[in-house]
Parts: C-alpha cells; sequence; structure tokens
C-alpha cells in the first residue's frame, strides 16, 4: 500500500509545527525591548515615599465609583459601616495600599495595581478584545459591554490584577485603566496621582519616568534596592516601581523577562500568517484522504464483484 | 467718616487689620487681599443694613456681640451703618419704626436686609407681631427694596426649632417666603460672626455676592464636612471611639462618633474656624456635633442618633502585603469525593459503551 501511514502522517505534522515554533522563536525574540513605545504614559510609584495615607484609594474609589460600578467594603467587624476597608484588590477596588513590616521601624507601604504590561496577557487572552491595549499610551483598559464574563484575563495576568465581580448581578472585571474615562480624561492625571499629597505617585511619559526612577536609584544608592521593578518584567510595564526593600516582600511577584502572552501570541500568528499554513495542512489532509477514497473504491470493487 | 469712623471706638489699628485678615482668611482669599478687604471695610460708603428679629432667641446677636474677637461688634457697627436692630438700638416705640421707614424709603434697593429669626406663616401670621406688624407682612415689605437678604442662624435659613415638628406656628425660613432677591445662608446655633463679617465683606470688597451651595450658603465657609477637619478623625479612622460621657475614652479625647456626632454630614467651618478667639468648639470641649448647618439634621434628628457614613474611606489600619493571600486550597476530602465520583462516572460510561451496538453492523444494516 502506497498510502501515507498513520506514523508518517504524525511525523508530517510533527516536523510542521516544529518549523512553525523555530520560525516564531526569532520573532518573538526581536519584541523584547520593553516599552516599545515612545508615547506609553506610565506611573512611578515610589515606595520609599509613600506614607500610607491610602488618600489615593479614596480618590480612586470616589472617581471610578459609577464607572466601575464599584461598592464600598465593610469589615465584618463593622457594624456601623463606617470604613471602606478592602482586604486586598477585587471586583470592588482597583488599587490598595498594603503593608510590609519588618519590625516597628522597618516596613514599607506598597501600592498595587494593575502594570499596564507592553505585553499584557489579558488582552493577549481576552476571546473577544473586551481588554484592549491602546497603541498609543499604552493603557490598558476594559469594555465591560464586550466582556463576556470569561474571566481568563484574570488567568493570564502574571500579577493577579483584574477582578471579577462575583457578588454582583451584572458583573464587570475591575482593574485601573489610568483613570481612562475620568480623571484622565477630565484633568489629565489618574485620581492616584493628583491626590497624593508626598508626590510618591508621579505620572508622565514611560520613558521620562524611567529615566527619573534610575536617577533616584543613582543619587541615592543606599535608598533603594537597586532595581526598576516593571522595567522589564514580562515584557516591561507601564507602571514602575522604587521600592528599599526586595519586591517580592510587597507582593510583587518575581518575574522573568519574557512574554508569555508574546510568545504564545507569535506561535499563533505564525501559524496563522496569511492562513498558508492552516491551508497547506488541510490540502494535504484532503490529498490523503481522497487517495484513500480511491484505494477504498478499488477495494471495495473487488469485493462486490 | 472712613477710617476715622472706624476706629472713634477705640478700635486700634492692629486690632482693626487682625479682624481683616482673619476675615479674608476665612473667604479663602489670598493673604495679599486683606489690604483690599481693610480698604472695602474703612471705605466711605457703608452700605445700610437693617436688621430683623422674628422667632428666634437672639443667640446670633449675642455671639456677633459678645464674642472675643478684636472688637468686631464694633468693627462690623461701624464699617455698616446699622440703620434698624430692635435689640441693639436705643429708639424704641414709633420713634424706632420711623427710623426703619425713613432708611428703607431713602436707600431703597441698597440696603442689605439682614433676617434673624424663623417666620410664623400659620393663622395668617399672628403668632409674631412687631408694631402690630407680623413677620410676613414686615419681611415682604422689607424685601423688596433690599440688595440682598442674610438670613442669619439656622431659623432665619431653615426655620430652626420653631419649625421642628409639630411646628405649631408653620414657621418656616427666608427661602420659603421670598423667591425674587438672592438670598444668603448663614446657619448655624449660633452661626460663626466671622462667618457673618467676611459674607458682609466679601460683598464689599467685590461688590458682588459670594458663591453658594444648593442651600445658599457662602462656600467658602460651609464647602466642606466638619469630619474632614476634625482633630478627632485620627481617632475615627483608627476605631477608638468614646463610648459614654465622662468615661475613660470620653476623657482620653476619642472620637464622639458613637455618640451621635454628625460631623462626618455636617457642612461647616466650625473645625477649622472654632469659636471666642480661644480655640474652641463643642467638639473640642467633648461633645459631639449636632449638625446646626443642616435643615435635616438638627432638631430632625436625635443628637445621640448615629449617623449613616454614606462615603467611607480606609481605616488606618493596612492588608499585609506578603503574596499567597489566596484560599485556602483543595481539602484532601473534596478532592477524595470528586475522584470517586470521577471514578463511577468513568466505569458507567465504559459499561455503557460496550452495551451499545457497534457502528459497522448497522452500516451494513443500512446496505
Amino acid at each position: 500500500m502506497k498510502s501515507t501511514s498513520r506514523r508518517d502522517f504524525l511525523k508530517f505534522m510533527g516536523l510542521t509545527g516544529a518549523a512553525c515554533l523555530a520560525s516564531a522563536a526569532p520573532l518573538c525574540a526581536s519584541t523584547e525591548g520593553a516599552g516599545e513605545c515612545e508615547t506609553a504614559i506610565a506611573m512611578l510609584y515610589d515606595a520609599t515615599m509613600c506614607v500610607g495615607c491610602k488618600a489615593c484609594m479614596a480618590a480612586c474609589k470616589r472617581v471610578n465609583m459609577d464607572q466601575n460600578n464599584l461598592s464600598y467594603e465593610h469589615l465584618a467587624t463593622d457594624g456601623d459601616k463606617l470604613w471602606d476597608a478592602p482586604r486586598d484588590l477585587s471586583g470592588d477596588t482597583r488599587t490598595i495600599i498594603k503593608l510590609y513590616k519588618e519590625s516597628d521601624t522597618r516596613f514599607s507601604y506598597v501600592k498595587h495595581s494593575c502594570m499596564h504590561c507592553t505585553k499584557p496577557g489579558c488582552v493577549s487572552a481576552c476571546p473577544v478584545k473586551a481588554m484592549t491595549k491602546d497603541p498609543v499610551t499604552g493603557v490598558v483598559a476594559y469594555n465591560k459591554n464586550a466582556c463576556i464574563g470569561c474571566r481568563y484575563c484574570q488567568v493570564a495576568c502574571p500579577y493577579n490584577i483584574p477582578r471579577f465581580q462575583w457578588s454582583k448581578a451584572i458583573p464587570q472585571i475591575v482593574k485601573c485603566d489610568f483613570c481612562k474615562e475620568t480623571n484622565l480624561k477630565a484633568k489629565g492625571k489618574p485620581a492616584c496621582g493628583e491626590t497624593c499629597p508626598v508626590g510618591a505617585i508621579a505620572f508622565g511619559k514611560r520613558k521620562d519616568l524611567l529615566a527619573e526612577a534610575h536617577r533616584r536609584i543613582a543619587d541615592n544608592p543606599g535608598r533603594y534596592v537597586n532595581k526598576v521593578y516593571g522595567e522589564k518584567e514580562v515584557g516591561g510595564a507601564n507602571h514602575l516601581y522604587l521600592a528599599a526593600f526586595p519586591f517580592e516582600k510587597l507582593g510583587l511577584p518575581t518575574l522573568k523577562e519574557e512574554s508569555p502572552a508574546a510568545l504564545s501570541e507569535h506561535i499563533q500568528h505564525t501559524i496563522y500568517k496569511g492562513f498558508i499554513a492552516p491551508v497547506a495542512l488541510y490540502g494535504v489532509l484532503c490529498a490523503v484522504a481522497l487517495k484513500n477514497k480511491k484505494e477504498q473504491e478499488k477495494l471495495g470493487h473487488g469485493e462486490d464483484n | 467718616m472712613g477710617k476715622q469712623g472706624v476706629l472713634r471706638d477705640g478700635v486700634s489699628r492692629r486690632d482693626f487689620i487682625k479682624t481683616c485678615v482673619a476675615a479674608t482668611a476665612v473667604m479663602g482669599l489670598p493673604y495679599s487681599m486683606h489690604t483690599k478687604v481693610a480698604e472695602a471695610a474703612q471705605g466711605a460708603n457703608k452700605p445700610p443694613v437693617i436688621w430683623l428679629h422674628f422667632q428666634e432667641c437672639t443667640g446670633c446677636s449675642e455671639s456677633l456681640l459678645r464674642s472675643s474677637h478684636p472688637d468686631l461688634a464694633s468693627v462690623i457697627l461701624d464699617t455698616l451703618s446699622l440703620d434698624y436692630h430692635e435689640t441693639l438700638m436705643i429708639g424704641s416705640g414709633a420713634q424706632a419704626e420711623k427710623s426703619l421707614h425713613d432708611s428703607m424709603h431713602a436707600n431703597h434697593g441698597k440696603y442689605i436686609l439682614v433676617v434673624e429669626g424663623a417666620i410664623p406663616t400659620k393663622d395668617r401670621g399672628i403668632y409674631c407681631k412687631v408694631g402690630g406688624v407680623t413677620a410676613v407682612d414686615s419681611l415682604t415689605k422689607a424685601a423688596e427694596g433690599a440688595a440682598a437678604i442674610i438670613a442669619i442662624g439656622t431659623c432665619a435659613a431653615y426655620g430652626g426649632i420653631q419649625s421642628a415638628p409639630p411646628n405649631p406656628t408653620g414657621a418656616v425660613g427666608v427661602r420659603d417666603i421670598i423667591k425674587n432677591k438672592p438670598i444668603i445662608n448663614i446657619p448655624g446655633c449660633p452661626p460663626n460672626p466671622y462667618n457673618f463679617l467676611s459674607t458682609v465683606l466679601y460683598y464689599l470688597t467685590f461688590s458682588k455676592l459670594p458663591e453658594l451651595d444648593s442651600l445658599g450658603r457662602p462656600r467658602f465657609a460651609y464647602g466642606r464636612k466638619i469630619h474632614e477637619h476634625c482633630e478627632r478623625r485620627p481617632h475615627f479612622d483608627a476605631g477608638r471611639f468614646a463610648t459614654a460621657y465622662g468615661d475613660k475614652t470620653h476623657a482620653e479625647g476619642y472620637c464622639l462618633y458613637k455618640l451621635g456626632c454628625k460631623g462626618p454630614a455636617t457642612y461647616a467651618n466650625c473645625s477649622v474656624q472654632r469659636f471666642n478667639d480661644v480655640g474652641v468648639w463643642p467638639v473640642s470641649v467633648g461633645h459631639p456635633c449636632i449638625g446646626c448647618t443642616e435643615p435635616e439634621i438638627l432638631f430632625k434628628k436625635p443628637i445621640a442618633e448615629k449617623l449613616q457614613i454614606h462615603l467611607p474611606t480606609p481605616p488606618d489600619t493596612y492588608a499585609p502585603a506578603d503574596l499567597g493571600q489566596k484560599g485556602p486550597g483543595v481539602s484532601p476530602l473534596a478532592t477524595g469525593v470528586v475522584g470517586i465520583a470521577g471514578g463511577l462516572a468513568l466505569g458507567a460510561g465504559a459499561m455503557l459503551t460496550k452495551k451499545l451496538p457497534s457502528g459497522e453492523e448497522t452500516h451494513e444494516k443500512h446496505q
């Protein structure tokens, strides 16, 4: 029998796949340079300047309350509902100030919110383009009208940022969008940066802030960990951090410089480039099937006779 | 007149400038403006003021006069031309009424009308009469020729204690009767004298009314809540509350919220401007705010009743920053149960497929 054996077919497919992967690898390497966009806007949070007043949390919720359908989060022990006391980022909280404490004199505050990755996993994973990255500003934003509630973005985010409103009848994904529709539009600045009383939250062009961050480290090498978090993490982010403690202690995960999102996208985009590979694959399959059919017919005729 | 007039009764230049600077600060104007305010205060054209009293206790006038501000009363009385004030003027009877009518005629369209006290409307307003004229009538008449009306005190602004249910005299505030004149409410029981003075000086300095909020109160004085500037706020954020008058928590100066403080819903500058020139105000001496500048609080809500906080802010505690704050994970029991169920399903499926007729047989039957 001259027809392709199952073994041969699998071999062929494996080779095709490997070829696609091989051609994809150099592509993703070429995009690894972080912050490719000259116009990207960013936020620089300096944990050594933060005084933990939480004015940013209050301002964030006040400004984005309606847009994101946020609620206040009361402690179980707070019978009079006096405080908005989120324990973590949640479906009601876009940003939170947390505390890392070694002793009464050695501690650091840290602000958690969306990192606005250069190559965001959430945007890559979203099947309906509800998560988008602005090509000019680099802001990663969420469109509640497109969202189907699959929560892939939650799984795809290496920082565990997007949160789902489990308790709401019409839920949304909640995450920082630099106040894109609210404060940024109205006042040119996110509410947290506008309200910070000590200037711990700087806002501006990413390249300027990156230079500023490195300048601060150079000026005060003893004050900071010698690293700007967000400069290179999973391909870079538009939210940069300076701190006096190792970042993993502040709840910021240690991540590789390669972006898994970029890698998987390039594999996929290469395989499907110009739709050549799928057409070729199905062409081969068709050819095999036709050939087999002819042989079957031959055999079938024999049996009939 | 002018400077001479102001300084005539022994107000020193120093005291005069001090008062003007304080008033400038209350208005939220830059420090450099105080010269302009001082110029306006000693200007030759003193605006005539007619001050009417209705259903009230004269506490607002008392507060104004008895405050130990650097002769604030003198400054006010000499800066303004107070043509009629029932409790301050020397004249009485027909003589006093004549002075009122003369002033209203002579300064028609120019005078500032200050109203102190609520106006009864029930039974054609017979529950408050001065010189045989009901409060409604004298207010309507005086308002006709007024350039602007200042309702001083909670009674004149909203009706005050007289208007509390069941409101036997049908008492209302000025804004409920006069609709066609600019009305500035300076509520408070009593209001801070500086808020009144600053409103008048603002008018003199800029020849226009200050920016008002939806209740007609000047924003410079009533723009923020007491709670936002309270010296006991750190105790609120930390959850330290006074639980009873005179107990240890009260003596420690803890937050008075649980004693019924209305600061979180009351717009006023008491916590900043304070009273009596010695930096005191009710909360500083241990009594919760009773919300006297708010129409829906004083005399409507019990003083000891706790408010609901509508715009809560974070407390002064922090969530720990470390990673791995996810749920407790899957319990071994749940894993076992799910495993057994899964196994059963697989087994049942396998048995079922065995019982199915094989595909080839059906194919042959069709042929």
